[in-house]
């Protein structure tokens, strides 16, 4: 039996399409910096899998790009469980249309939510082909990550310094 | 109201972007059109020019929900053109992890995309709200078909392990074993499903399609088979051509198939299930009668059942894979190239996809054509459009447009998968 990752942290998006990929960025850095009771995942394509891997933890954040026609690297975090979120912000990224929103609303109708679920979207700029991220959304990669580690060890994370510049 | 116009821009629950517009005139239908207005995505001409063991990944990437369909008729086109036949163990493992996408990719449509239609709920949300139950077995059924997959292909989302000659690797008698409770409650779930789905309102609609699919002598179809349809046709994919064409219309970035002879027709599991009923498992057959339904169907709107009959199938046939598997002593057979051309048929959860590949002695690739099954469905979804509004003018207009998307979802669209296409129209002043 798989063992309850009791945090989870889930970056979404193709590092393939420049900004697109900073949820996976996030997540990566979350990776680096939190402690091991941490768990952070990158590249989920299938939404339905969220609500498995929200079967196995207590507390989830989800990362995603945001599309909102505002300046790039602007930061939105959402309490799932409390707050109702946008679908207009996070576009589909999946088969079939079942988007971030979607499978959240899903999870809340079949009670399948962790205790608690942050969504944070960061807004890209640029969607064209090829790795990196743009300085404004790698900037808010960077806060997003370390207020993440924060929000789930109770303390604020180390500072990445420039150990990340190759997003 | 003799005369209307029903629009939608934009098709919800459906894979890829694509929309339709019904004219009618003097209570007469004189326009159905399934406009595909997603960009045509050249993958045909991506493969020229790379090596033939290439294949199977590039074409995975044509599609997120049926990867495993383009591996499958890319990798045994080649092995077709290279003189090689996948035999054996390895033969029955890639029917195994094609069973896994078939439950997954039915799964999801069934539950998630279609039922929700015919219970009046404008999506799976709604569907859960009022029915938690129905939707939490079509997700762990999904999840199970995504378990087959992950284990068999190596990843549940374009999977790495199939090759030209068989798999990277190949899994140990163990491991599938993990698989078969997750299977046997699968199969209780699958005929749950089906009694489930045959209790919905379906529309009248029967048509007199000629249904095209692979047909096996021994086994209901998914790697192989000859092409065969209710109206004579009976050929190998080498053939393929000679009796079916593609051509462009303006308002689709898809090609449309049509027979050579007969004009349209339906591909996808109602034209499986017609022609191959008697190649299902009779507690397959069993299940199906139960529901109401004979070794033929020709409503379109009853394909929700033929996919949860076919659901069953792949749970079974699952079952009978991983009972009788022995771990082969090597995970693939060697394929040396040589030049040639060879075409190849597979069974994708939506129906007929043909690929057909030149290679060169050096093992490059100089030609591609994929005809996938939503670009051949195009004008036999819009004859069912045509047809259903004519019986159907009596509706008010949401509900006509609300049938009308449902009559659309009936075949699963995957306008992603469709819009590969080469021809490129430049016009230069």
């Amino acid at each position: 039996m798989t063992p309850l990752q009791t945090k989870l942290v889930i970056g979404i998006g193709n590092r393939y399409r420049k900004d697109d990929g900073v949820g996976l960025y996030v997540a990566r850095l979350v990776r680096e910096l939190a402690p091991d009771t941490v768990s952070a995942l990158e590249g989920l394509t299938d939404p339905a899998v969220l609500l498995d891997r929200w079967d196995q933890s207590t507390e989830s954040v989800i990362v995603d790009c945001m599309v909102s026609q505002t300046k790039a690297g602007r930061t939105v975090r959402f309490d799932a469980l409390a707050e109702k979120i946008p679908v207009e912000l996070f576009a589909g990224y999946s088969t079939h249309s079942i988007n971030i929103v979607t499978a959240v609303q899903l999870a809340t109708v079949l009670g399948r939510l962790p205790r608690r679920l942050l969504v944070y979207g960061i807004e890209g700029e640029d969607f064209s082909f090829g790795e990196g991220l743009s300085p404004a959304v790698q900037q808010a990669a960077v806060t997003v990550a370390q207020d993440i580690v924060a929000e789930l060890c109770g303390h604020p994370a180390p500072d990445p310094g420039r150990r990340h510049t190759d997003a | 109201m003799k005369n209307k116009t029903i629009t939608v821009d934009y098709l919800a629950r459906v894979e890829g972007e694509g929309g339709l517009q019904v004219k009618v005139r003097g209570g007469k239908v004189t326009q159905a059109v399934l406009n595909i207005f997603e960009p045509p995505r050249f993958f045909e001409a991506f493969l020229r020019g790379r090596m033939f063991t290439e294949a199977p990944d590039i074409t995975a990437r044509i599609c997120g929900i049926c990867p495993v369909a383009y591996q499958m008729s890319a990798a045994h086109a080649m092995e077709a053109a290279c003189g090689v036949a996948v035999t054996g163990q390895l033969r029955n493992l890639r029917r195994l992890l094609y069973c896994g996408e078939w439950i997954e990719s039915h799964a999801l449509h069934i539950y998630l995309l279609h039922a929700p239609d015919f219970l009046g709920y404008d999506d799976a949300i709604q569907l859960a709200k009022k029915c938690p139950d129905a939707v939490q077995r079509g997700l762990r059924l999904k999840k199970i078909g995504n378990s087959i997959v992950t284990l068999v292909g190596g990843r549940e989302i374009h999977p790495i392990n199939p090759r030209v000659g068989g798999f990277y690797k190949a899994p140990t008698m163990t491991e599938l074993d993990g698989l078969a409770d997750d299977l046997r409650w699968a199969v209780a779930a699958a005929q749950e499903t089906i009694r489930w789905v045959a209790t919905l309102p379906f529309p009248e609609l029967e048509r007199d399609y000629e249904f095209v699919a692979l047909r096996h002598p021994d086994e209901y179809p998914l790697n192989e088979g000859l092409v065969v349809s209710n109206k004579g046709l009976e050929i190998g994919a080498d053939e393929f051509f000679e009796h079916f064409a593609e051509e462009h219309v303006e308002h689709s970035t898809s090609l449309h198939a049509r027979t050579k002879a007969r004009g349209e027709y339906h591909v996808g599991p109602l034209a499986r299930y017609n022609l191959n009923f008697d190649k299902l498992p009779e507690i397959a057959q069993q299940a199906a009668r139960e529901a109401g339904l004979g070794p033929v169907c020709r409503n379109p709107f009853q394909s929700i059942i033929v996919r949860a009959v076919e659901v069953l199938f792949a749970c079974v046939e699952a079952l009978r894979i991983i009972g009788q598997y022995e771990q082969p002593e090597a995970p693939y057979l060697e394929v040396l190239p040589r030049a040639g051309t060879a075409s190849w048929c597979t069974e994708a959860p939506r129906g007929l996809l043909l690929h057909r590949y030149s290679i060169d002695s050096a093992g490059l690739i100089r030609d591609a054509r994929i005809v996938p099954p939503t670009a051949q469905n195009q004008k036999v979804i819009e004859s069912d459009l045509a047809d259903f509004v004519e019986r159907n003018l009596h509706l008010s207009d949401d509900q006509l447009t609300w049938q009308c998307e449902q009559a659309v979802r009936n075949y699963d669209p995957c306008i992603s998968c469709s819009c590969h296409f080469l021809k490129l129209d430049l016009q230069r002043e």
